[in-house]
């Protein structure tokens, strides 16, 4: 008689992925470098709900009365702020990481949605500044093609200190994509791996970036509202020490939040999700009696309307999305499934941006592939996705009763796990216990 | 040449800014002195069109800063990040420099009298710098395009991570960044040690007396068994 045996088991520690990763590690010498953010599962804005108005509460009526989305941005010192229509807002994100159509299509789907897209490491390129009607121009570490007369351009200037993908660490360009052109914007020779500097060349802590910050609203005769963008890591003490620095607007990013590559370790194991990050910050500025007169906007795996009312609700002013802004212009599209095979991928998983291979022809400088994005279909889908994310957010606000979305807030949410009720500081659903603070 | 007169004890600085920010062709081949700048930061930065500006003291923090056109002279020392990012002009610094004097700068010419500090042309994106004394320690880190005068010693690390950029050294240099390494001067690099030392009053100095340095481009695309070098 044949002996029983027990089922071949699978370590849950030496999982499939991370066994994969130790043979890959092996046989190359050096880790794996990626784009895109965190993908393990993390706490999010799932973790959370809406109460809704009920007897104790009055909702609005979904098609009749009015409910706000428009956000003012840069009120504290800029001569001239920034409106948008809608609080969603395109992250930072450069040509060269990104395809010049690519490009396109954000500002495109932006202009037509009220909004205002991000320049990224690299500078700021004519056709950006001409498809966008609002544009943030990120002053980074690296000063690759940053020059005063595009500041001057710029609606708003956004001093780079951290991402949420990699907060501490710099950029990186590999060689693949440094075409003519983008060599030629970044001073350097083509071909080779461009690293970007972690920390700015020219002040070091909070006092010097107060007078970094002075000397950039001098260049731009105070015009400009200024933005400091920071990784998810100590929110309370890094919005703080923003502030005091002279901030109009903070903009922080979770460990969701994307980047065009860097090491899958440092993607996956430092900084905070997005989730844990916003209280804190939200209690600094209020704590400095800031909160509303520096806004705060948040980003890192914003998808949809919820997720926008539940930042909002948490205290924040706007969001940004970059992830999700490349998935609506074709991103990680199925139809190129078997391109992306031939990858040794597949649509959804793809990250592989930093090779410069993209079948959608959006993280690419390759001439050809480049050709496969429409900027004004894209941009179209782009502005299309803005406008479902604006009205699923005022569908929650209506149904809890607020005017506006900025009226929402955390009395409206409840957690549906211990670990998100800690982080976002709202009870427990069907309990008025959040751990930390009532026992 | 008209002049034109401020003293920062009386006028707010964001007045002085604004008077320079304004039209190129109206400004084009004035004169404008600043008296008491007492270390203010941020002094006559921004600028954008050819004229002559005078700090008559010491500068705080990014004197000058992001210059274009303009030909700024600092009669005293002058903060972290003078001239940063500038693109063209002249910035003369008659005393020292501390850090980071001309981070990242693209184009023009700075020039220091004495020392300067940690980390100067850090990042350097074409401009030209001469110091007439020793550079400290990271200097030209980073530095992607233009030229580096040192008439003095350098500090640790010289040119760590350098691109193009070339630096001529005539004192002694404590020691080489990763990747820096000398070269021999070819004739077109001498041409432009000569051209440097002119322009910033050194002519009587031989460019023999200098050696010059630069890539070894062993790291422009990052290989596994250099790993040890980042």
């Amino acid at each position: 008689m044949k002996t029983p045996q027990t089922l071949p088991r699978f370590s849950a520690t030496f999982d499939p992925h991370s066994i994969s990763e130790i043979r890959r590690a092996a046989a190359t010498g050096i880790y794996d470098i990626r784009g895109g953010g965190a993908k393990r599962k993390l706490p999010n804005f799932d973790d959370l709900l809406f109460l809704g108005a009920s007897v104790s509460r009055y909702p609005l009526e979904g098609y009749r009365e009015k409910c706000g989305t428009d956000v003012v941005l840069g009120t504290r010192f800029a001569k001239k702020p920034i409106h948008l229509k809608t609080p969603v807002t395109i992250a930072g994100m450069s040509f060269g990481a990104l395809s010049g159509p690519a490009k396109e299509s954000l500002g495109r789907g932006a202009n037509a949605a009220g909004t205002s897209t991000t320049t990224g490491d690299g500078g700021m390129t004519p056709e950006e500044r001409g498809h966008s009607s609002i544009l943030v121009y990120q002053y980074l570490p690296s000063r690759y093609g940053m020059n005063p007369d595009d500041l001057r351009k710029a609606d708003a200037i956004e001093v780079v200190i951290g991402q949420g993908a990699k907060p501490g660490g710099g950029g990186m360009l590999l060689g693949q994509k440094i075409s003519e052109r983008v060599a030629h914007m970044r001073c350097l020779p083509e071909g080779i791996d461009q690293r970007s500097a972690c920390r700015h060349p020219d002040w070091t802590g909070p006092d010097d970036l107060e007078i970094k910050i002075a000397e950039l609203r001098e260049i731009t005769d105070w015009e400009k509202p200024i933005y400091v963008k920071i990784g998810a890591t100590r929110p309370y003490y890094d919005v703080a020490l923003a502030v005091k620095a002279g901030a109009d607007v903070i903009v922080l990013d979770g460990m969701q939040g994307g980047t065009a590559a860097t090491q899958e370790v440092f993607i996956e194991h430092v900084g905070i999700p997005l989730l844990a990050a916003i209280r804190p910050a939200v209690q600094s500025l209020q704590d400095l009696g800031m909160h509303r007169k520096v806004q705060l906007i948040v980003s890192g795996g914003i998808r949809n309307g919820a997720d926008v009312a539940k930042a909002l609700a948490l205290g924040a002013d706007a969001v940004a999305i970059g992830s999700a802004a490349l998935i609506a212009i074709g991103d990680n599209d199925p139809l190129l499934e078997d391109e992306y095979r031939k990858l040794g991928t597949t649509a959804g998983a793809y990250d592989d941006w930093h090779e410069g291979r993209d079948p959608a022809g959006i993280t690419t400088q390759d001439p050809e592939l480049m050709k496969r994005i429409d900027p004004v279909m894209a941009g179209r889908r782009l502005a299309n996705y803005l406008s479902v994310m604006t009205m699923e957010a005022q569908v929650i606000a209506r149904a809890c009763g607020k005017s506006h979305l900025h009226n929402l807030e955390p009395e409206d949410l409840v957690a549906l796990t211990v670990e998100a009720s800690a982080m976002a500081k709202v009870p427990l659903a069907g309990t008025d216990w959040i751990p930390g603070q009532r026992y | 040449m008209e002049s034109i007169n401020f003293d920062l004890n009386s006028t707010p600085l964001r007045e002085i800014n604004q008077y320079l920010h304004g039209a190129p062709e109206t400004l084009k081949g004035k004169s404008v002195t600043i008296a008491n700048p007492n270390g203010a930061h941020n002094i006559a930065v921004g600028l954008k069109a050819d004229l002559e500006v005078t700090i008559q003291g010491h500068a705080g923090y990014y004197a000058a800063g992001m210059n274009q056109l303009a030909k700024v002279s600092i009669e005293g020392s002058a903060g972290t990040g003078v001239a940063e990012n500038m693109m063209s002009g002249m910035v003369h610094v008659k005393g020292f420099a501390s850090n980071a004097a001309g981070a990242t700068a693209q184009g023009g010419l700075l020039v220091i009298d004495g020392d300067a500090g940690l980390r100067c042309g850090i990042s350097l994106k074409g401009a030209d710098i001469v110091i007439g004394g020793s550079v400290g320690s990271f200097s030209a880190f980073m530095a992607q395009a233009g030229n580096l005068v040192i008439l003095g010693d350098a500090g640790e690390a010289l040119g760590d991570s350098l691109y193009e950029a070339r630096i001529f050294v005539r004192g002694k240099v404590h020691s080489l960044g990763a990747d820096c390494e000398e070269k021999p001067m070819q004739e077109a690099d001498r041409k432009i040690l000569v051209d440097l030392l002119e322009k910033s009053g050194h002519a009587d100095i031989s460019p023999d007396s200098f050696k010059l340095f630069g890539s070894a481009r062993t790291l422009y695309n990052f290989h596994v068994d250099n790993a040890g070098a980042y």
